[in-house]
C-alpha cells in the first residue's frame, strides 16, 4: 500500500493535490472556531451556494476565468450576511438560508435555461459535491491557492487577539475602542475567499463540514479559545490528507470522503470527551 | 472642560425614548452615581455614553481628548454562547485589547497586568478554568478584572456589585474608592443608594424623579432624603 502511495505521489497532480487540500483544510478550519461561536455555522453553506449561482451565470456568459465574477460577488454576499445585524430585519440564520436556497436555485434555473452543454446533469453534480477537480489542478491555481491561504493564516494569527475579542464580546470590543465592524469585515472576507477556494475540493455542499467538524470536535476536548483553535488547526489538516489518501487508494469522490473521514474523528473527539469527564 | 458632558440628551430604542432630557457633566476624578428604578433607562444611557447606541435626540460632549480606548466597562449583562470555549485568563487578558493598538500580541505588561487584577479580584485560581463553568458572582469578577485592564482615565460599571457576597461587595467598593482616589473617573450604575451615599461625589437619579448634583445637594433633596430614611436600619 505504501508503494502505492509512492508511486501516486510521483505524479505531480497527486503532489498539488495534497498541498491545496491541506492549505484549505488548515484555513477553514482556524475560521471555523469563530464562525461555530458566531453561530455563522451555516455561513459556508450559504456562500458556497451564491458561488455556485456565480459560476452559473460565468459558465452562461462564457467568462474564461469565472474567478473574477465568483470571488467579488461572494466577498460581497459574506459582508452583507456578517454586517452586524441591528437594522437588518431578517436576522442570522434565516437570511443564510433564504441567500442560500435562493442562489442554489437561481443558479440551477440559469444554467437549466442557458446552458449548451449536454452534459448539464454532470456539471451541476461536479459543482455540488466536488469533483476530481482538485486532481485536476494547474500550478497556476495552486499557486493561488498557497498565496491566498498564506494571507488568510498570516491575517488570523495577527489580529488573533482581536478576533477573539470580538467573538467573545462584540459590545464590549467596540466599547473599549476595538474597531469590532472592521474586524467583522475582515472575517468576512476571509471566509468568502476560503469557500471559493474550497469548492475546488470538496465541492459547494460539503464546505460547511470542513468549517464546522473541526471546531465542534475541538470544542469537546479543549476548554480555551487557544487550544480550541490550535486543535481544529490540526484535525482539519490530518483528516484532509487522511481523505484525500483514502480517496486516491480507494478511488472513491474526494469531497465526500474527506467529510465522512471528519465524522470519524468527530465521532472519537466525543467519546475521549464522554471519557475524560 | 469636563470629560463628558450631556446636555438634554434622550435616549431610547428605535426612536422611543426611555429617558429624556438628562443633562449632567463629568469632570476628570467625579465619582458619579447613576441610580433609578429598574427599567429607567440607566444601562441605556451608559451604553449610548459608550457609543454603542446613538442617541435619540440631544448631544454627548466628550472632552479633554478622552479616547474610547482609556475606558473600561463592566456589562450588566454579558452574553456569552453556552458553550463557548474561553479560559478566565483569556477573558482577562482581552481587557489589555484597547492598549496594543496595532500591535498583535500582548507584551510583558499588559500580561502582568492582567496578572494583578486576577489577584485584586481574587480569581487567581481560576486562571485556567473555562468562563463558562464558573458561577455567577466568579464570572462578574473575572469580568470585572477585565474592565480595571481596560481602564486608564475612566470606568464605566453598570451595576458592579450585583451577584458579589457581601465581603467581596466591600472589598469592590474600597476597590472602586482607591481607583478614584488615583485619579480615575468613575460612572457607576447601583441600587445601592446606601454605599453611594457613602462613596460618590455626584448623584444622578433617572426615572419618574430627576435628580443630578452633588452628594450633599441630593442629601436634602426629596428622593435623597426619602431613600436615606429608608436606608437607616441597614446601613451604617
Ligand atoms: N434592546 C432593547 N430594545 C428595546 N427596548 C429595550 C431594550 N433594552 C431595554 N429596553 C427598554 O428600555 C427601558 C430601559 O431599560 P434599561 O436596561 O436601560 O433599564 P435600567 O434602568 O438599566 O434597569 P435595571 O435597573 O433593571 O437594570 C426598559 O423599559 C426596557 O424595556
Ligand atoms: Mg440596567
Amino acid at each position: 500500500m505504501i508503494e502505492t502511495l509512492q508511486m501516486y505521489f510521483e505524479y505531480p497532480f497527486v503532489r498539488y493535490a495534497m498541498i491545496v487540500g491541506v492549505l484549505i483544510a488548515l484555513c477553514s478550519s482556524m475560521l471555523g472556531v469563530t464562525l461555530v461561536l458566531k453561530r455563522l455555522s451555516f455561513i459556508g453553506d450559504g456562500l458556497s451556494h451564491v458561488a455556485f449561482g456565480a459560476i452559473s451565470i460565468a459558465t452562461v456568459l462564457n467568462l474564461t476565468d469565472n474567478m473574477f465574477l465568483v470571488l467579488p460577488v461572494t466577498v460581497i454576499s459574506a459582508i452583507l450576511l456578517l454586517k452586524p445585524g441591528k437594522n437588518a430585519k431578517i436576522k442570522g440564520d434565516a437570511a443564510i438560508a433564504m441567500l442560500s436556497v435562493g442562489a442554489l436555485a437561481f443558479g440551477y434555473l440559469i444554467m437549466n435555461i442557458f446552458s449548451t452543454s449536454s452534459n448539464l446533469t454532470g456539471d451541476v453534480c461536479t459543482t455540488l459535491f466536488g469533483s476530481t477537480a482538485i486532481l485536476t489542478l494547474s500550478i497556476r491555481e495552486v499557486w493561488l491557492c498557497i498565496i491566498l491561504s498564506v494571507i488568510t493564516i498570516g491575517l488570523f494569527i495577527f489580529f488573533y487577539n482581536k478576533i477573539f475579542a470580538v467573538t467573545f464580546d462584540e459590545n464590549y470590543a467596540s466599547a473599549t475602542g476595538t474597531n469590532a465592524n472592521g474586524y467583522n469585515l475582515l472575517i468576512a472576507v476571509m471566509i468568502a475567499v476560503i469557500i471559493v477556494l474550497a469548492m475546488n475540493l470538496v465541492g459547494s455542499l460539503l464546505i460547511s463540514a470542513l468549517v464546522i467538524f473541526p471546531a465542534l470536535s475541538a470544542m469537546r476536548l479543549f476548554k480555551s479559545f487557544r487550544s480550541v483553535t490550535i486543535f481544529s488547526a490540526f484535525f482539519s489538516v490530518i483528516c484532509a490528507s487522511l481523505g484525500l489518501i483514502i480517496s486516491i487508494l480507494a478511488g472513491t469522490p474526494v469531497g465526500s470522503t474527506i467529510v465522512a473521514v471528519d465524522i470519524a474523528g468527530f465521532a472519537i473527539c466525543c467519546l475521549v470527551g464522554k471519557i475524560a469527564h | 472642560m469636563s470629560l463628558i458632558k450631556a446636555e438634554n440628551l434622550s435616549v431610547g430604542y428605535d426612536g422611543m425614548a426611555v429617558g429624556e432630557n438628562i443633562n449632567f457633566s463629568v469632570n476628570a476624578g467625579d465619582y458619579l452615581c447613576i441610580v433609578g428604578e429598574n427599567g429607567s433607562g440607566k444601562s441605556t444611557l451608559m451604553k449610548t455614553l459608550l457609543g454603542l447606541q446613538k442617541p435619540i435626540s440631544g448631544c454627548i460632549v466628550i472632552g479633554e481628548g478622552l479616547k474610547q480606548t482609556d475606558i473600561g466597562y463592566l456589562p450588566q449583562q454579558t452574553v456569552v454562547q453556552k458553550d463557548f470555549p474561553a479560559s478566565v485568563y483569556e477573558i482577562v487578558m482581552s481587557g489589555c485589547q484597547s492598549r496594543t493598538g496595532l500591535r498583535p500580541f500582548y507584551n510583558k505588561e499588559e500580561r502582568a497586568l492582567a496578572i494583578e487584577n486576577m489577584e485584586r479580584m481574587g480569581i487567581t485560581e481560576l486562571k485556567d478554568r473555562c468562563y463558562r463553568e464558573l458561577s455567577g458572582g466568579q464570572q462578574q469578577r473575572v469580568l470585572l478584572a477585565r474592565a480595571l485592564c481596560a481602564t486608564k482615565r475612566i470606568l464605566l460599571l453598570d451595576e458592579p456589585v450585583s451577584g458579589l457576597d457581601p465581603k467581596v461587595t466591600a472589598e469592590m467598593y474600597d476597590l472602586i474608592k482607591t481607583l478614584n482616589d488615583e485619579g480615575i473617573t468613575i460612572i457607576m450604575i447601583s441600587h445601592d443608594i446606601a454605599a453611594a451615599m457613602k462613596y460618590a461625589s455626584h448623584i444622578l437619579h433617572i426615572g419618574d424623579y430627576y435628580f443630578y448634583g452633588t452628594i450633599g445637594d441630593y442629601m436634602s433633596s426629596k428622593a435623597g432624603r426619602f431613600f436615606s430614611v429608608k436606608n437607616k436600619g441597614e446601613f451604617k
